[in-house]
């Protein structure tokens, strides 16, 4: 019979006052996998929105303000850079060391949903999460030559109820989209409906950037805009910044920020002409068969006066650790020391039983049992408490984000399962051995020290 | 001899500091097999003898050699091996531990003994008792004189060459003290064992052929 069996039996023995002891050291732990994984779950919903593509070319000014509109589609809309900036990074002056570049336009939403003006590349060259493709669910990409043309994320779809062949209207945030219906704004069609990605881009919709120049905010009469765009069509598999070449309405003046863009409403605009187009940021996949080149481009524009090149995983791990890393561990200090107050319930608990128990050491004692036995026995009750209520509380932990999983993958894009464990969990186990050590050491002294033949005597 | 204690010497400290002798034994043996009964009145210092014997307490002076052993230059630690493999002891309130059944409780003994547990022989011992169809049952399970039973099964396991039994009927119905006695009697007699009673019962006393009485050998009693 080993010392373990006893230790069980002797819990066993105890078994209300031990399932509450260990019921309280699972609450802890429950609270630490909670925290844990929350935080993995932030961490994730903030790093992998950025993956797929290294850097963000902006206009100048916050790079984190850059980084939370460009990839998470919030924050207020920031400064706008030419769209020239976008051709040369695209077969300009810095082409050399970039591989796919994809101009976004930031400003609208729809019912809530932020709306991306882009082109077809961003679905078509870059990536998602380490590489992925993006694939669609329902529908297809848009074309380019189609200006109303729009892509829906998985989760807007699924909570606007959009399907293929619906037609939205963008506008600006804290207009009614419907009141816009009547208007001469050329509605978008849904032609394509993206698979879960698990980013931000899951709760977006990503319209074609020339219908975005079309739009009445920004642009002249439709009909002009798909004039324009036919025109392009006849350079079949042009890309936009060859469309500068083309005729286009000119005459205009281009409105100085995206800002201003939307504000500025007026009926009888066109497309706008290529060379007074602006653009929130460009996602930049550099060319990493060319490391030295792209290693240098971000001090290249960060030299030039227009803007900016941020490299977004940097600013989401500056963001984390200068905020959210301080929110998680000062969330972590409360979670363990709710674990060290249950840690001390299990001392309380088996330190009172001592007095009851001082008969029961006695006999083994006189059985033969050593000193050392009778504290290892109850150094291992402390132990089997603290681990049992360990495993609970991982069961319990996980168990919640089992439950939780599908609102959090809603609210976040992150996917969460009761499986998906956090690397940091394995330092739990060994922190708990140490725990019950040090909480079970003052009942194991005390059962150490036991006077046998006291004890014995005092029974009869 | 078995069991021999020369000028063993046991006090007790006093609440005001002062020392209260309980016992001082010029000799006192036992043969190899041999059993006997101890008596004397309460508070002559019987059970202390025996935790002396035993090594649960160490004697203020004098040796006690159980075998070829004298256990008074021991450790602590090889005192407790040493009672764990060579001496059994039965306790006058059973002593079993509430959360281990019959059989766990006998095999507890053989744990501290540092060698296997062995079941077959904890199963045998309980067959011997007659509780074989008891086995799993926890002590508030059993019947008084079955706790009983089952403490002379523990105290056996280990084949111990000394069984010390302190007032093993005292807790009993009268109706079973001589089913106690026989079977200590007995099973000492068949694994060879030295047998040393403790009791105030006259019944079971002048049933041995030798019967000791403290107070006679003991000269910290106060006559």
């Amino acid at each position: 019979m080993s010392l373990w069996k006893i230790a069980w039996r002797s819990i066993q023995q105890r078994s209300l006052a031990s399932a509450l002891t260990a019921f309280g050291m699972g609450l802890g732990v429950a609270l630490v996998v909670a925290v844990l994984v929350i935080y993995g779950v932030i961490d994730q919903s903030f790093k992998r929105g950025a993956q797929g593509y290294d850097m963000i070319v902006g206009a100048k000014g916050s790079p984190l303000q850059l980084v939370l509109n460009a990839v998470f589609h919030m924050g207020d809309s920031v400064e706008t850079i030419p769209y020239s900036y976008y051709e040369e990074l695209n077969e300009g002056r810095f082409s050399s060391a970039v591989e796919t570049a994809v101009p976004i336009c930031m400003g609208h939403d729809y019912r809530g949903f932020p709306v991306v003006a882009t082109i077809p590349d961003m679905f078509d060259k870059l990536t998602y999460l380490d590489g992925r493709e993006y694939a669609f669910g329902d529908g297809r990409n848009f074309h380019m030559e189609d200006p109303f043309e729009a892509v829906v994320g998985d989760t807007a779809a699924r909570k606007l109820n959009l399907k293929l062949g619906d037609e939205i209207q963008p506008a600006h945030p804290g207009e009614n989209p419907e009141a816009k219906q009547d208007s001469d704004h050329h509605p978008f069609t849904i032609v394509g409906i993206l698979d879960h990605t698990g980013t931000p881009n899951d709760r977006a919709i990503f319209i074609n950037l020339e219908g975005f120049y079309s739009m009445g905010c920004h642009a002249f009469a439709p009909s002009v805009a798909q004039t324009f765009m036919q025109g392009k069509k006849s350079g079949a598999g042009e890309d936009p910044k060859h469309a500068k070449e083309k005729p286009a309405e000119k005459g205009k003046e281009p409105p100085a920020t995206a800002k201003e863009a939307q504000d500025h409403e007026a009926h009888d605009h066109g497309p706008v002409p290529l060379d007074e187009r602006q653009i929130t940021a460009v996602l930049v996949c550099t060319d990493q068969s060319r490391q030295r080149l792209a290693m240098a481009l971000p001090g290249v524009i960060n030299n030039e006066p227009i803007a900016q090149a941020v490299m977004p995983s940097q600013v989401i791990s500056q963001l984390f650790e200068g905020i959210i890393g301080n929110i998680q561990l000062l969330l972590l200090i409360l979670a363990i020391l709710v674990v060290v107050v249950a840690g001390v319930g299990i001392l309380v608990s088996i330190y009172n039983s001592m007095s009851d128990r001082r008969h029961e050491i006695a006999i083994m004692r006189a059985l033969g049992a050593r000193r050392v036995h009778v504290g290892a026995i109850i150094l291992l009750e402390s132990i089997l408490l603290s681990l049992g209520g360990g495993v609970f509380g991982l069961l319990l932990g996980h168990g919640l984000v089992g439950v939780l999983g599908p609102t959090i993958a809603e609210q976040t894009g992150v996917a969460v399962s009761a499986l998906q464990f956090q690397l940091d969990e394995l330092v739990l186990i060994p922190g708990l051995l140490v725990l019950a050590s040090l909480v079970g050491y003052l009942p194991a002294a005390a059962a150490y020290r036991t006077d046998v033949a006291k004890s014995l005597t005092a029974a009869q | 001899m078995m069991l021999e204690l020369t000028d063993v010497k046991k006090s007790f400290a006093e609440p005001d500091g002062g020392e209260l002798p309980i016992l001082d034994i010029d000799r006192f043996s036992l043969g190899p097999g041999e059993q006997m009964v101890l008596v004397g009145r309460s508070g002559c210092g019987k059970s202390t003898l025996l935790h002396v014997i035993s090594g649960i307490s160490r004697p203020d002076s004098g040796h006690v050699r159980v075998g070829e052993w004298d256990i008074t230059l021991f450790t602590e630690p090889e005192c407790d091996r040493f009672r764990a493999e060579q001496i059994g002891y039965v306790f006058q309130n059973f002593n079993l531990l509430p959360g281990f059944s019959a059989l766990e409780n006998v095999l507890l003994g053989m744990r501290f003994a540092g060698g296997r547990t062995d079941r077959s022989r904890a199963k045998h011992l309980l067959d011997r008792v007659g509780l074989g169809h008891r086995m799993s049952h926890k002590p508030t399970q059993l019947s008084v004189g079955e706790q009983q039973r089952v403490s002379v099964a523990r105290a056996l396991a280990n084949r111990p060459r000394l069984l010390l039994a302190d007032e093993p009927t005292a807790n009993v119905d009268s109706g079973h003290q001589q089913q106690v006695i026989d079977l200590l009697r007995d099973t000492c007699r068949e694994e060879n064992v030295a047998l040393l009673i403790v009791t105030h019962t006259p019944e079971v006393a002048e049933q041995f052929e030798r019967i000791d009485n403290l107070e006679d050998f003991n000269r910290a009693v106060v006559k």
